[in-house]
């Protein structure tokens, strides 16, 4: 089944995914991309929007691509052995992967969460002025202070740590580790935020946490969010994309893709029989 | 050959009771239809009980026999030798030794004949007495075992448990060697201190032993020998510095290129490369270093209008410093590639340059461990000899200019050591003094390094 989507500009897409591909007004559009991983296809010709200030969730089976494609974004794949992508991929108007770029700012642009929480063995102040100090972004150490404490309050950590902001940050507990990663990675002002399971290694506490906190960091920045959880996924996300076997197989909005989903596949993953 | 007979056979008692011990255990099983244990434990279990107490005699009477004949031989010295002033034990046993191995001059007294005659005899009897024994408690001990042998004996237990105690009583052995080596130092050291005040020996600021000799003999040259190590610790450490000045630098960068820039094939080449160094004879090390380092930096010290020793410290410790390379660059960088990559791959989503992750995520991640490495690197600078032996000089020059040629502790001990000494005087026990420090100072900073690479290890859990 192979159905014509037609976006905003009228460019033609080929593709098998069932649901609307395009957004109004997309921060990144992805087209026909491919990933391989030597000569193993991990991603298989998907296109997907996503718009600015929204939050969409990457859902699916094991190795079914989702935290590949959301690698895709920051080229964070580019680290990987062997690992290549085809397709195109903009960020406002500009080619992410033309030769031309240089990573450095596109990667200040969008920040990542990962699976495990991940703080550097520095102080929890050094953490999160890390990459303010890589990138220039304060020129006084009063700017700098301030940077910090309004990522440490964006995270809603500050309150726990402002009295020991020079202890270790791989002191904290798991949680909080985590929300000092987000604090790290909102210190540099992107513009989207990719999460790779931020919640997978928490405790439903430090969860419910986390979820918060996405909810809030959802009216500043396009949040892109994998996650195993279909809970979670319905709880945070307004759009929902199901992967399969390195393929986007449905996309739409989350009430939708939860309660009436088109695809068969789509719907016994939903209802527990796939996964 | 009769003996090693002996010995195939008392191999193979316990073989056979092995295999008996199956045989049974299999009947058992048959006619039981049930056992504690795997049938092969039953076998092992009646093979250790056949095994373990023969060769503890075995060794026992091994060991023990030489002590016994010593004491015995005492009747067979006369007592005029005995109560001579210069009457000395060891030097009688050797003499006599020497008669049964054939290996003496001219006509022997007629008691060292007898009494050689004796032990010849003694050891024959013992020979044949440790093979009787251990052989009858080979098959005693595996029919003790045998004999335990029903289908409730917890035999795969009792086998694990005598392993664990052969393992331990391994490692026990290692450390009793390591004490044994300590000990032997310090009692000698004791009787060096005896003589030499410790403090002179410690604060002293000249070390000129060589004249201890001349002293004793009574020619009028007393107080000229002395033992102050000062120069010879200084010689030491201004060489591992120098040689540390080229270790750490080239060692540390070429980890660090290894570990985060090199492709997998280039490492796969360098890596083994440069391990290679360290697989290259230190007395290697020791000719480059008199036959081609030192003449070079004298020649080029003359271009630039220096003086330059031909044996500089310079010299010993440049050549040192490249033996010590593969210490420092492999130890580091397993430090760098035991930094997570989740750590690394932060770094780079927050859009750091693959500099700035090594600079400021990696290296301070991976500094204690460095550090480790470092004091590892340190202590087998200090501990060197072959170099030095062979390039370092042998002057006891109180100096902190590489230029000069300095002296080390283990230098030093070599050429106290080498060739015939007397063991009572202060000059060949000053090297046990010696190697006393030394240890003591390589103990300290091997616990130095062994704490920091812990507290390292804690640092992501």
């Amino acid at each position: 089944m192979v159905i014509m989507n037609y976006n905003n500009n009228n460019m033609d897409i080929e593709t098998k995914t069932i649901g609307n591909i395009f957004t109004e007004n997309p921060k990144i559009t992805s087209r026909n991309v491919n990933v391989f991983y030597h000569d193993k296809q991990a991603i298989n010709n998907v296109s997907l929007d996503i718009s600015s200030k929204e939050i969409i969730s990457l859902i699916g089976p094991s190795g079914c691509g989702k935290s590949t494609f959301l690698r895709c974004f920051n080229r964070m794949n580019d680290t990987i052995d062997g690992c290549k992508v085809e397709g195109n991929i903009v960020l406002d108007d500009q080619d992410i992967y033309h030769p031309s770029v240089d990573v450095v700012p596109l990667r200040a642009k969008i920040g990542m969460v990962f699976q495990k929480p991940n703080p550097f063995p520095k102080s929890i102040y050094d953490n999160v002025a890390y990459g303010p100090k890589i990138h220039g972004l304060a020129s006084t150490k009063d700017e700098l202070d301030s940077i910090v404490e309004l990522s440490l309050k964006n995270a809603g950590l500050w309150n726990e740590v402002k009295d020991r902001l020079q202890s270790p940050g791989t002191g904290l507990s798991g949680g909080q580790q985590q929300r000092l990663c987000i604090a790290r990675a909102i210190a540099v002002s992107p513009e989207i935020i990719l999460m790779d399971e931020p919640c997978s290694a928490l405790d439903p506490i430090a969860t419910a946490k986390i979820e918060e906190l996405i909810h809030q960091l959802g009216k500043n920045y396009s949040i892109v969010i994998v996650t195993h959880s279909m809970q979670q996924a319905a709880r945070v996300s307004q759009r929902t994309a199901y992967f399969h076997l390195g393929e986007l197989i449905e996309v739409g909005l989350t009430k939708q893709i939860f309660t009436t989903p088109q695809d068969k596949q789509t719907e016994a993953y939903i209802s527990g029989r796939i996964g | 050959m009769i003996t090693f007979y002996l010995f195939l056979v008392l191999l193979l008692i316990p073989t056979i009771w092995f295999f008996y011990g199956n045989k049974t255990a299999q009947k058992i099983k048959l006619k039981n239809g049930k056992l504690h244990s795997l049938i092969h434990y039953y076998g092992l279990f009646v093979l250790l009980y056949s095994l373990l107490p023969s060769i503890f005699v075995y060794i026992i009477i091994l060991v023990g026999d030489d002590i016994l004949f010593s004491y015995l031989i005492n009747d067979y010295i006369p007592e005029k030798i005995k109560n001579s002033s210069d009457y000395n034990k060891v030097i009688v046993m050797t003499q006599i030794q020497n008669i049964l191995d054939g290996i003496y001059f001219g006509e022997q007294p007629d008691w060292v004949k007898l009494a050689s005659e004796k032990i010849e005899h003694w050891s024959n009897l013992s020979l044949l007495v440790n093979y009787s024994l251990t052989i009858s408690i080979s098959i005693i001990g595996g029919f003790l075992g045998f004999r335990r042998i029903n289908p409730d004996l917890r035999s795969r237990n009792s086998v694990e448990t005598i392993i664990i105690y052969v393992l331990g009583f391994s490692s026990l052995l290692a450390i009793l060697t390591t004490v044994g080596i300590v000990f032997s130092v310090i009692f000698e050291s004791l009787r060096f201190f005896a003589i030499i005040p410790a403090s002179e020996f410690l604060f002293g600021l000249t070390w000129n032993p060589q004249f201890e000799g001349a002293e004793r003999a009574g020619s009028g040259q007393e107080g000229l020998a002395s033992y102050g190590s000062v120069p010879l610790f200084v010689g030491t450490f201004l060489i591992s510095f120098v040689a540390l000045c080229i270790a750490v630098p080239i060692g540390l960068y070429s980890a660090i290129y290894l570990s985060e820039y090199a492709s997998k094939k280039e490492r796969s080449i360098f890596k083994p490369l440069l391990e290679i160094l360290a697989g290259i004879p230190t007395v290697v090390y020791g000719f480059f270093a008199a036959l081609t380092v030192a003449p070079m930096l004298r020649s080029g010290g003359t271009l630039i209008g220096l003086d330059v020793a031909s044996e500089s410290a310079l010299a010993a410790g440049f050549v040192m410093g490249i033996m010590i390379i593969p210490f420092v660059s492999s130890l580091s960088d397993d430090v760098i590639n035991a930094v997570p990559q989740s750590i690394r791959d932060a770094g780079y989503a927050l859009g750091s340059t693959k500099n700035e992750v090594v600079l400021q995520v990696i290296l301070p991640a991976a500094l204690p461990g460095i550090i480790g490495s470092i004091i590892l690197a340190v202590s087998r600078a200090i501990g060197e000899t072959m170099i030095v032996v062979m390039a370092a000089g042998l002057a006891a020059n109180l100096s902190f200019n590489p230029l000069d040629a300095v002296t080390t502790v283990t230098a030093q001990i070599v050429t106290i050591l080498v060739g015939d000494q007397e063991f009572e005087s202060a000059k060949t026990l000053s090297a046990f003094a010696l190697a006393l420090t030394l240890i003591v100072i390589t103990l300290i900073l091997n616990f130095y390094a062994l704490h920091i690479v812990k507290k390292y290890r804690e640092q992501y859990e």
